[in-house]
């Protein structure tokens, strides 16, 4: 019996958003604290020749006018990458310096040239424009695939054909084999076009410095503040790691884009070190378009061979990854390790093979976004099994059907090693899907389309099925695909005197409502309040080192840690029971928050044994006092949610344009902790991929300027563009951690741009059009139908 | 996103805010529902050295009907106080039509016929419908007051027959009580305006048309009536075929705007659907 695991509470954290008294960064103001504007490159490739500080330093209120010069002049070191991807030859990586603020060259528009402090922000930014900089403009590319030709500008000297690794993934002559007997192959070219992530708070970072303590405390809006003070520490500044301390408060969204170490983070430590006062940057959000890590941006050839009956019997697929100028502290890994791995999807296909160039262009750096990698991989499979299926004449849930990987729970059957090195862990793919065409009521839409194609009216059905690897990640395994950190997870467990209990955990909440659905679990597992639970985050003064919050792994790891914690309190405060009771610990029982002598009314509560265990006069003799647990959890493997999504449109011919008409969506995320949450989580998830799928596009032309740099440009979703969701899901444990947890963050994004895209191509069947590029804009999809005319 | 520094003024009176103009070192600028100039000024588009806020303004607030039997709204007057208001929904519903349908509900509540008028942003929705209600604008300035028909005072993206200091007054609507009409937009999906809006102003008798008026905005760098597809329609009964040759004869020769998100010839080919299907919406029966 549980009293809040597996209920929808309501988030404990809303009141303070809703009320207004979140505390972001940019709502901290120190005593003496300046202001940071950073001038950036409106060029994406140039020299820059000189920089004339001479004007702007003596502008009013300015303190300080900064250059990359100044910052290695200060021995502050490059951007670290945390993840090497080799080429496939065994040749390393290129990895070129990643500068904090450039210094001869600038390669992207928006990339740090100087630093501004000053009394106000107004008077920095009034003084930036007194700065004088000479640049020498030179070519750009900005697109992978030309990126790699002959002759094309370099973005790093040291790279050549502006390759920073190539990779592959599969067995190259199994899947040639495959190919050789298959009754026909299937192919299309894909762009998973360039996202901004667009998070509502922008970024923003504060360094303070106590030079009698000689600490430094950096303020920022971070999903990992350890892993941020690591490699300050460590590689950048050469910091002592214990004089340091990184606190990311309330964080107004991430997506992955708040994941990484970025460059002002660096500049506002570096200068509030340098002018002993506490220095503020916060992203104006022009400034977020253009240095917040993008997302996606990939070029995709997809192959899928196949028998006449459907069944699948290789894949091939070859991917240009735009990394954009630099590596980003994750980059190399998502468009490998994150996205090939998952080409065997949720289908037996017995040889894949998966080829990726990792490419340098003149353009912001390319990192996780919310799915990373797995979206990628989830929209070219849905995309080309759905083109398969139309090819054949078979609906697209029998192909997926045929197909499928028979249930397996992971405990009675092993899991399910897949071509691409994974090994999953639990599934019942057929079963989310058949929950899914019952609640859609499928075959009715079918016989809807008909009907409505008869009147000249478009609609279209798109199935997604997905499968994504969350938990990140099983620290050896990750090891050995070049990750340069463990992905364990941490929580220490205090409970306090009076019963009460607080939480330290290593993940970071920033929209997932940690501190409701953590303190759910720790409630019942010590038969407490929900209220006398604190969940506490974000601060490396406070938490034991963790590595936050992505990948949907805060439940699955950090979760887990906090039951292992749990698990050692429970252990101790039961021989403290024992002892107070008067009998062996084998004669009690636990229940409800209170330890029962059993068979007896005899009973002792929890906040009691905890009194006792701060005020050990009648303890046991050789028991440590106090009741305070710590855990690091590092899983044994991934964690592999699942599910079927089906999308509706209405597609109007004559102008190109697309309008959802119904989502639903039967996800399976393992046990449910909070299915509120978890459905938040969903909508969430499914407006950002529905996004991808029909508005946004981070569009660059051809001199790498950013042509959708504000929100002008840059369409969002927007809540009048959507129906009511109609959600469920089914539950497939994962076998290998203590909750049974998959995680719930992701599956939206990953499932809905292919679904919303094959629905497109699905209503567009009568007009012969195979593909639509995304976003499926209405003049897109009106050219695609004028282009498919023409060749019928 | 904070613009450069300016002198911020209030004006309580028109006289006021022109002397406030005419005192002002540098460039001025009147501040009306600010979504438009405040937006530009944060991105540092726009820099005036004053701003003078002519909220405070009550006698530029009001929409009634005149002794000459127009409909008069001041320069100050709300998009939603347009799309809301009776007088407007009875004697000239086009304009409503097209404030409905103006950003988002926050914009609407904050901005101003005049400011938009003023601004003359290609994809604002009011041009089209202005174009085709024959509406006339007056305005007050350091010489004195000026009352200009809306085709004069609309001249090119972002530029207007407003002389420096001159403030917008009144907008004069004639009476179309009985007139049918409608405005159909084609929203840009990241900012909302009108990639093609289409508004259109018809005196018939069931099907058949008396007078007619086509206007679009959007389309190119100013808002303009489209005459070659009144003229088709002009003193005929509508029918189908008579709504295809209007579509057909509109936009000919119009030099259209062009992005990623819509080519000229995506622009116009909407523009000619969009009249299409509005003509069949007007005359469905
Ligand atoms: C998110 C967003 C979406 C929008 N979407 C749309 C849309 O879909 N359709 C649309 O039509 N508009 C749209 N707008 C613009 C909006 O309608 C503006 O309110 C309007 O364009 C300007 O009116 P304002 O009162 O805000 O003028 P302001 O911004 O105050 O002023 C605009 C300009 O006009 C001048 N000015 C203002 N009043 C007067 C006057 N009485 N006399 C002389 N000069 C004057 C100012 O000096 C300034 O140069 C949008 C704006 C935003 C922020």
């Amino acid at each position: 019996m549980t009293t809040y695991v597996g209920k929808p509470v309501r988030r404990v954290e809303d009141h303070r958003f809703i009320t207004g008294r979140g505390r972001y960064v940019d709502d901290i103001k120190l005593p003496g604290m300046v202001y940071a504007y950073i001038v950036r490159s409106p060029y994406a490739h140039a020299k820059i020749v000189s920089i004339d500080t001479s004007q702007a330093s003596t502008a009013p209120g300015v303190i300080a006018v900064l250059t990359g010069k100044d910052l290695e002049a200060d021995g502050i070191g490059g951007l670290p990458c945390g993840w090497q991807v080799n080429f496939r030859d065994g040749t390393q990586m290129k990895e070129p310096r990643h500068p904090v603020i450039a210094v001869d060259k600038v390669r992207h528009v928006g990339e740090p040239v100087a630093v501004i402090i000053a009394e106000t922000r107004e008077q920095a930014k009034d003084a930036a424009e007194l700065l004088t900089i000479e640049y020498e403009e030179l070519p750009a590319v900005v697109d992978p695939q030309k990126a790699v030709e002959d002759g094309a500008p370099l973005v790093h000297d040291d790279a050549p054909r502006n390759l920073a690794f190539d990779w592959e993934i599969g067995d190259k002559a199994k899947t040639e084999a495959a190919f050789q007997e298959a009754d026909r192959i299937v192919e299309l070219e894909l762009e998973n076009q360039r996202l901004v992530p667009n998070a509502i708070e922008p970024r923003a970072a504060i360094g303070d410095y106590n030079p009698g303590t000689d600490h430094t405390t950096l303020y920022t809006t971070s999903q990992n503040p350890h892993l941020i003070r690591l490699l300050l520490c460590a590689f950048v500044m050469g910091l002592p790691e214990h004089k340091v301390r990184v606190v990311s408060p309330d964080v107004g969204g991430g997506f992955g884009s708040k994941i990484f170490h970025y460059n002002e983070e660096v500049i506002v430590t570096w200068a509030a070190r340098k002018l002993k006062r506490p220095v503020k940057w916060t992203a104006e959000r022009s400034e977020s378009f253009v240095s917040d890590r993008h997302g996606r941006d990939h070029r995709t050839k997809v192959q899928l061979a196949l028998k006449n009956d459907g069944t699948f019997l290789g894949l091939k697929v070859q991917t240009y990854a735009n990394l954009g100028a630099y590596l980003s502290t994750f980059a190399p890994a998502i468009p490998t390790y994150l996205y090939g791995t998952l080409l065997q999807g949720v289908y037996t296909t017995p040889a894949i093979y998966c080829e990726v160039y990792g490419v340098f262009t003149h353009t912001v750096p390319v990192d996780a976004y919310r799915g990373a990698g797995r979206p990628e991989a989830t929209y070219l499979l849905e995309r080309i099994v759905d083109l398969a299926a139309r090819e054949l004449n078979m609906d697209p849930a029998d192909i997926r059907k045929k197909n499928f990987i028979p249930p397996f729970d992971g405990i009675e059957q092993p899991g399910y090693q897949t071509q691409v090195a994974l090994q999953y862990d639990s599934g019942n793919y057929e079963a989310a899907l058949n929950r899914l065409l019952e609640m859609a009521n499928y075959s009715e839409w079918r016989r809807k389309q008909q009907e409505l194609r008869s009147q000249g009216r478009y609609i279209g059905l798109g199935l997604a099925a997905y499968i994504e690897a969350c938990g990140i990640a099983p620290s050896a395994v990750v090891g050995a695909l070049g990750a340069r950190a463990g992905l364990y997870d941490s929580a220490t467990v205090r409970v306090h005197p009076t019963g009460k209990v607080s939480v330290y955990v290593g993940v970071h909440a920033h929209g997932q409502g940690h501190e409701t659905t953590f303190a759910q679990i720790v409630a019942d597992k010590l038969g407490i309040a929900l209220e006398d639970v604190e969940i506490v985050h974000g601060d490396t003064a406070e938490i034991p080192f963790g590595m936050g919050t992505y990948g949907s792994r805060s439940l699955a790891v950090g979760g887990s840690a906090m039951v292992r914690a749990l698990d050692k309190i429970l252990e101790k405060a039961t021989k403290i029971a024992a002892h107070l009771l008067e009998a062996p610990e084998s004669d009690l029982e636990f229940r409800e928050g209170k330890w029962y002598v059993k068979g007896t009314e005899k009973s002792i509560s929890f906040p009691e044994v905890a009194l006792a265990a701060y005020v050990p006069h009648n303890y046991p003799p050789d028991l440590e006092p106090g009741l305070e647990a710590e855990s690091f959890y590092d899983p044994k493997n991934f964690t592999f949610p699942f599910g079927a999504h089906l999308a509706v449109v209405e597609v109007d011919p004559e102008t190109g344009e697309v309008k959802l008409l119904d989502y639903y969506a039967v996800d399976d995320f393992g046990n449910v902790v909070n299915p509120l949450v978890v459905e938040g989580q969903v909508h969430g998830g499914i407006v950002q991929g529905v996004g991808q799928a029909l508005y946004e596009e981070a569009r660059y032309d051809e001199n790498g300027q950013l042509l959708t740099g504000t929100f002008l440009e840059y369409a969002m979703p927007r809540a009048d563009e959507f129906p009511m969701f109609k959600v469920d899901h089914t539950v497939t444990p994962c076998p290998h951690n203590p909750l049974g947890a998959k995680g719930a963050g992701e599956t939206g994004t990953i499932a809905a741009t292919a679904a919303v895209a094959n629905a497109v191509a699905d209503a567009l069947q009568p007009f012969g059009v195979k593909h639509v590029p995304m976003p499926m804009t209405p003049q897109r999809v009106w050219t695609a139908i004028q282009a498919s005319q023409q060749v019928s | 996103m904070f613009p450069a520094s300016f002198d911020y003024r209030v004006a309580e009176s028109i006289d006021e805010a022109i002397s406030l103009y005419q005192s002002a070192d540098g460039e001025a600028r009147y501040l009306a529902g600010g979504h438009s100039l405040i937006p530009a000024m944060k991105l540092r588009l726009a820099r005036p050295s004053r701003l003078i806020d002519i909220r405070p303004i009550e006698q530029l607030r009001y929409i009634r009907v005149g002794d000459d039997g127009a409909v008069h709204i001041g320069s100050l007057t709300t998009h939603a106080e347009i799309a809301a208001s009776d007088v407007i929904a009875q004697h000239a519903p086009l304009l409503a039509q097209a404030a409905k349908v103006i950003g988002d509900v926050q914009v609407r509540n904050m901005g101003t016929i005049g400011g938009s008028l003023a601004h003359n942003d290609p994809g604002a929705d009011y041009p089209a419908a202005v174009l085709a209600l024959e509406a006339t604008i007056t305005v007050q300035g350091p010489n004195g007051t000026r009352r200009i028909a809306a085709a004069d005072f609309l001249k090119d993206m972002y530029e207007t027959a407003l002389e420096p200091g001159e403030i917008i007054v009144d907008v004069a609507v004639p009476s179309y009580s009985g007139w049918k009409s409608t405005y159909v937009k084609f929203f840009h999906p990241a900012s909302r305006y009108a990639v093609v809006g289409v508004a259109i102003l018809a005196n018939a008798d069931g099907n058949q048309v008396q007078d007619i008026r086509i206007a679009y905005n959007g389309v190119a760098s100013c808002a303009f009536r489209d005459t070659a597809a009144e003229n088709v329609l002009k003193g005929t009964t509508v029918t189908d075929t008579a709504i295809a040759e209007a579509a057909n004869a509109a936009l000919n020769g119009v030099d259209a705007l062009s992005d990623h998100f819509a080519s000229a010839e995506f622009r116009k080919h909407i523009g000619r659907v969009y009249l299409k299907r509005a003509l069949q919406g007007l005359f469905a029966g």
